[in-house]
């Protein structure tokens, strides 16, 4: 996967790295870039950031493993985070996420056989005021009904 | 993303929030139009950088990011002569659940914070900035980044601001998912491309932060509120609020209330005001069980509690915190030990594993709350909470411990006969 980083991309990368005193600062944001591109920081991928910014790979490991935005496998077309922090869940969050499960047809944490859809648990996403809410990819959707959700999930293609 | 509940009405005169209502205020021509940029401008050009901490420091503005240290004391520590670079962090992660009101300046207004950078590194000799912003927020993020990139253009950052000779450079950076990395030192070791687990203080920040160089670390609201005290002086702002807390707070309101959102109000405000007047009250049918004045780690109040001014001290005086201003409504229908289970599984997540009692105590909790809310509660389970929740405070690093800790102590104490009635041989 690495070696088709595109040179867009690695232009990008490059930026990046250089507003940092120290290359290593540049992790969080050189793993998002790549994450985009590739859908997960495999083995490779860690090989390849740990020579960008001259680190040892476990750096990047721990990294990679401590923040919960970056997936070691890759996750479906669609990513559905949906909150399950207190202030979702006094509007009614816990239906949400039971419809959810019903009308993908996974439990939390799981991914569609056919790799459209990954269904993920999250904290606060800090969309209270819109409670319940979910993420679909980087996309925030509030007021959430069972309704609402129904008509979500058949807009995407 | 939307930012729709902004109800900006009841409210005289506002510093962060008065003109919401233009659509394109985060383009910089109508920022300008509305008198934006005035406050560098009169910074830059008009005043030292003494005057503005002085300034600041005379206006009572208290940290809004959760602890409400005084800014201007806080740059005070910075020491004025170094031989390393300094560094301001700006604290956009925006983890405390309840919270969302960063991200409504972000969107709205985003040059107002760019102001206050801009007047806050000058007055500390600062050339580098870092927004350190939540993952999720995307979108947000790309805002910002387009705000800097006209603000630069109009010459308000880089090379030589309006011809003054101080330069600033500002810099986005997304963090991915990880409530630790709000906590000020979590935040340093993110940014400098490690793990987010918080340092030892000593040394503080502003003599050993980023790279081990001078750093203030200053929330958005905060900041965003230095081009208002700049322009219309101290007296001014601190008469809008206290004597102690000048100003005014961005309270977010979420729970089943009439309308959940942002205020912008006066800081002491009473929470029942707050509730009743400006969120509309509780939906039709719904009673006040319960309210979290504060942000999720800020200790639980009954309904009986909220005539109360909402500002640092009085909420510290009833053994709670203003914390981020974010109120949580809980009404009558919900138990309370959904409540507890819901903040055990918070702190048990988000624990950063670095000291034991935090990490082992939360994941403790959490399962005695699962477990008694499968109703196997035992006899003793309530004290059993207490009890750990105790050996957590004050025995960790970070304050991380003490978020934990305290919502769980005022939840177990203040509602003892609820939970216990949840026991097996309860009395319920
Ligand atoms: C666990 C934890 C999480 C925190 N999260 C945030 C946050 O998301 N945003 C924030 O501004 N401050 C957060 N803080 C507070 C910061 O440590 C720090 O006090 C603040 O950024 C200082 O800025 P201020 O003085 O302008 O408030 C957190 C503190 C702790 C202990």
């Amino acid at each position: 996967m690495i070696a088709g980083l595109s040179s867009e991309l690695k232009k990008k990368i490059a930026e990046v790295v250089a507003r940092y005193p120290k290359k290593e600062a540049a992790i969080l944001p050189v793993l998002h870039l790549i994450q985009r591109e590739t859908g997960a920081i495999g083995a490779d991928e860690e090989r390849w950031v740990a020579g960008l910014l001259e680190i040892r790979p476990i750096k990047v490991r721990e990294v990679v493993t401590f923040y919960t935005m970056y997936h070691q496998k890759p996750v479906g077309r669609f990513h559905i985070q949906v909150c399950s922090n207190l202030p979702c869940s006094l509007m009614g969050g816990e239906k949400v996420i039971d419809h959810l499960q019903r009308r993908l047809g996974i439990k939390i944490g799981e991914t569609t056989p056919d790799q459209r859809f990954t269904l993920s648990e999250v904290e606060c996403l800090g969309a209270c005021e819109q409670a319940p809410c979910m993420m679909i990819n980087f996309d925030y959707y509030g007021d959430l009904t069972p309704e609402k959700i129904d008509g979500l999930l058949k807009g995407l293609d | 993303m939307a930012c729709s509940k902004a109800w900006t009405r009841h409210v005289d005169e506002k510093i962060l929030t008065e003109h919401f209502g233009l659509a394109n205020l985060y383009e910089i021509e109508a920022y300008l139009e509305r008198g934006g940029y005035r406050a560098v401008t009169k910074a830059l050009q008009e005043m030292t950088p003494d005057g503005i901490m002085d300034e600041v420091k005379k206006a009572g503005l208290r940290g809004r990011g959760g602890a409400g240290f005084p800014a201007g004391m806080k740059w005070s520590f910075v020491p004025k002569t170094s031989d390393k670079p300094k560094y301001l962090c700006v604290n956009a992660d925006e983890g405390e659940p309840g919270t969302f009101k960063d991200r409504y300046i972000l969107t709205h207004n985003p040059h107002l914070l760019i102001e206050g950078i801009i007047i806050a590194s000058f007055s500390v000799g600062i050339h580098a900035a870092y927004v350190y912003i939540r993952g999720e927020y995307e979108a947000v993020a790309q805002r910002l980044e387009q705000a800097l990139a006209q603000a630069a253009q109009k010459g308000y950052l880089g090379k030589s601001i309006l011809e003054t000779g101080f330069d600033l450079d500002v810099f986005v950076h997304r963090g991915a998912g990880a409530y630790i990395c709000g906590e000020e030192t979590a935040l340093l070791e993110s940014l400098e491309g490690k793990r987010g687990h918080p340092r030892l203080k000593p040394p503080f920040p502003a003599t050993v932060g980023l790279f081990q160089c001078p750093t203030v670390i200053n929330n958005v609201e905060t900041l965003a509120n230095i081009p208002a005290i700049i322009q219309k002086g101290a007296p001014w702002f601190l008469d809008k609020g206290l004597a102690k807390d000048g100003g005014t707070r961005i309270f977010g309101v979420s729970g089943p209330v009439v309308r959940p959102g942002i205020y912008e109000l006066p800081v002491g405000t009473s929470l029942r005001e707050i509730i009743y007047t400006h969120a509309g009250g509780l939906k039709p049918g719904k009673k006040l069980k319960a309210v979290i004045p504060g942000g999720m780690s800020a200790p639980i109040l009954k309904a009986d509690e909220i005539d109360i001014k909402m500002d640092f001290d009085s909420l510290a005086g009833v053994g709670s915190m203003l914390g981020s201003a974010a109120v949580i409504v809980i009404d009558e229908a919900t138990p309370i030990l959904d409540v507890l289970k819901k903040v055990a599984k918070f702190y048990a997540h988000e624990s950063c594993g670095q000291c034991t009692p935090c990490r082992i105590g939360t994941s403790w909790i959490h399962k005695i709350i699962k477990r008694m809310s499968a109703g196997h509660g035992e006899k003793g389970d309530v004290d059993e909470l207490v009890r750990l929740a105790s050996n957590i405070k004050g025995k960790t690093l970070c304050p991380m411990g003490d978020a934990a800790s305290l919502p769980v102590l005022s939840l177990a104490q203040k509602f003892k006969n609820e939970l216990e009635s949840c026991l097996k041989d309860g009395s319920g």
